[in-house]
């Protein structure tokens, strides 16, 4: 087996000499992602930047291209532009929608490209070399957990819930499972799409209803920020806990400096691009194997380990 | 020259209001109503001043509106807008704060002024100047808008700086004599608007441009200056409205306003201005920002609406206002 493959690296190496700009010649892994246009993807997009400048720099033989697109059908004409204007031996994608994005990228496959898909699943698993995501029913469930524990089994709850998507529907779906068995209500759930201004309005309606909440979730940061406004303009003092969930480093600041309201977070990183792109390089630098899927666990962040989610010159 | 201004305007309607513009009162106070009977919490001193102020963003936006509308115009741009503005707003503060202190925030808010003015008389320009159909330029400067503020934050946040924050923050959360500010710098606003559209040269000229613009032409009006007039009070009106949303949450992301231009399109045609244009009402508009807020919070405070249908519910009633004002011009 070892043999077979020094002998195809041999075969390869001697190919490659025979090639004309052979010598100097890059792997290049192209890295297609949605364009920043809230703070989740300006994460992903700061995040995937940060490794392209690192890798390019640490692995000579290594060249990391990041292309943004504002949507999937500009997604779709990015990589194939990128697969017929030049070489790519590795595209990390997060494919906008798993639908549209499924065929172009088997397509690219077909021509011997090393696939690593993030997040966003595409329908045929087949395709991707590698996959990398967080863990969204996680999300909703150690809040769930963190909740159920530190109220003693019992109380009322507010939630607000985002966009109807699947990440939002595997985080509600985390946190009912999460508060099963206890005597945790949740009195009301609503949308409030993932915006601050929403959730404030939400929030104070909330708390026009209901005379006594014990906690509050928001399943994303962006709408905890309105939330916590709303609270502190009510002047009430039933309201125990309020978290949220992503990982925004707003919120990763107070969890560090042991908010009350706020003490615990829990991640779902734009920074796994990050982890993709490296797992990628790794491929060809370090001739190390990463095929297969890696789901990044969605841990409590407290005070602890709060460090090592904190990147305070990301935008998110 | 003939002059419009002194001819009697179409319609003799002045302060006071006629049974004819009543219909957004009527639906106002039908939801009111309902409301109480909902949920008696509705009518609770603290939620109608939460709704109230928070409607206030959308009045302002609207009152400046209504002048665009009724002069047969339209502005697809303001929710980008009034992002954008709040935008270069915290940011100028930001970087001024270290040297002048919290005399940044007056400074800050004479760069939003000056920015909407800015941005008004630049679609105002390109639609009369340009010639281009007011739906499409607004639309060109709505993207521009967005994607200039989505640029500033890095797709991210831009908060604004904490030594303000405190110092800034009553512009939302306070009030005087009970009355919070928000409430008093658009009953300020729309005083102000009703003045200038009811009682002055310029608001007469604005609605017989809207009405109809090749008689105002022939009438010696310049359509050209009342139509970028109009542009500018809107984005006058922007500025405010940014002026007093920046405290609330203290930051400007890529999704501040968005949507916004469809609620206040919504609240001025339910006040009974001409989607048309040619008529006016800033009365009415105030009273249609309010009416979307309420029932936003209805939708809330009711126990009987599946969080799914939420926005099939808001658009029948807002149908169901629509046909109450209506019915009540007969």
């Amino acid at each position: 087996m070892l043999r077979n493959a020094l002998i195809a690296a041999g075969v390869t190496t001697a190919l490659l000499a025979a090639g004309p700009a052979s010598a100097a010649e890059k792997k290049v892994i192209a890295v297609s992602i949605p364009a920043a246009d809230h703070g989740w993807t300006a994460g992903v997009v700061y995040h995937a930047n940060a490794a392209a400048k690192e890798i390019n720099k640490a692995f000579p033989g290594i060249e990391v291209v990041v292309k943004t697109s504002p949507s999937a059908s500009a997604q779709v004409s990015a990589i194939e532009d990128m697969s017929a204007t030049r070489k790519m031996d590795a595209l990390v994608i997060l494919p906008h929608s798993s639908e549209e994005l499924t065929t172009p990228v088997k397509t690219i496959k077909e021509k011997g490209t090393f696939i690593t898909v993030v997040d966003r699943g595409l329908n045929d698993p087949h395709i991707q070399d590698l996959y990398v995501a967080g863990d969204n029913i996680a999300v909703g469930f150690n809040t769930a957990k963190f909740l159920v524990e530190k109220m003693g089994g019992k109380g009322n709850l507010v939630v607000l819930r985002g966009i109807p998507t699947v990440i939002d529907d595997e985080r509600i779906k985390g946190f009912q499972d999460g508060i099963k068995g206890s005597d945790l209500k949740i009195l009301d759930i609503q949308y409030a799409n993932w915006n601050s201004d929403e959730a404030f309005k939400l929030m104070q309606d909330y708390l026009a209803k209901y005379p006594q909440i014990d906690a509050v979730w928001a399943n994303d940061d962006d709408m905890l920020l309105g939330v916590l406004e709303a609270i502190k303009q009510s002047g009430r003092k039933d309201i125990k806990f309020a978290l949220g969930g992503n990982g925004m480093k707003e919120i990763i600041e107070k969890v560090k400096a042991g908010d009350a309201m706020t003490p615990v977070e829990t991640p779902y990183p734009p920074s796994m691009i990050k982890t993709a792109i490296y797992l990628t390089a790794a491929h060809f630098a370090g001739h190390a194997p990463v095929r297969g899927a890696l789901k990044l666990d969605a841990p409590l962040i407290t005070k602890d380990n709060a460090e090592e989610y904190y990147f305070p010159d990301s935008p998110f | 020259m003939a002059d419009v201004a002194t001819a009697p305007p179409r319609a003799q309607h002045n302060w006071s209001i006629g049974w004819g513009d009543a219909g957004p009162f009527l639906a106002l106070a039908a939801l009111v109503a309902i409301g109480y009977l909902i949920n008696p919490d509705f009518l609770s001193a603290n939620n109608i001043a939460n709704v109230v102020t928070r409607s206030a963003f959308i009045a302002i936006i609207a009152i400046g509106a209504t002048f665009v509308i009724s002069s047969g115009g339209l502005d697809l741009s303001v929710g980008s807008m009034a992002a954008f503005i709040t935008g270069v707003m915290i940011l100028f503060m930001n970087t001024v704060a270290p040297n002048v202190g919290t005399a940044a925030i007056p400074l800050g808010m004479a760069v939003a002024l000056v920015t909407g003015i800015a941005c008004g008389l630049l679609n105002g320009t390109i639609v009369t100047v340009g010639r281009i159909e007011p739906f499409i330029a607004t639309l060109g400067t709505m993207g521009i808008f967005r994607a200039l503020i989505t640029y500033m934050t890095d797709g991210g946040t831009v908060a604004i700086d904490r030594s303000l924050r405190d110092a800034y923050r009553p512009v939302y959360f306070g009030d005087v004599l009970g009355v919070p500010i928000p409430i008093l710098v658009s009953l300020a606003v729309a005083v102000v608007a009703a003045y200038v559209l009811y009682r002055t040269r310029y608001g007469r000229r604005c609605v017989a441009v809207g009405a109809n613009e090749d008689v105002a032409r022939y009438s010696g009006i310049s359509v050209t200056r009342v139509r970028i007039t109009a542009y500018v009070i809107q984005g006058a009106c922007v500025a405010i409205a940014a002026i007093c949303y920046v405290p609330r949450l203290g930051a400007a992301t890529p999704t501040t306003g968005l949507l916004w231009e469809l609620q206040v399109i919504t609240a001025v045609v339910i006040g009974g201005t001409a989607l048309r244009g040619g008529r006016g009402r800033v009365w009415g508009t105030v009273a249609g920002a309010v009416i979307l807020e309420f029932i936003a919070n209805l939708m809330v405070l009711s126990d009987f609406v599946s969080e799914y249908l939420v926005a099939a519910v808001q658009g029948v009633i807002i149908i169901i206002a629509m046909l109450i004002q209506r019915m009540s011009k007969r």
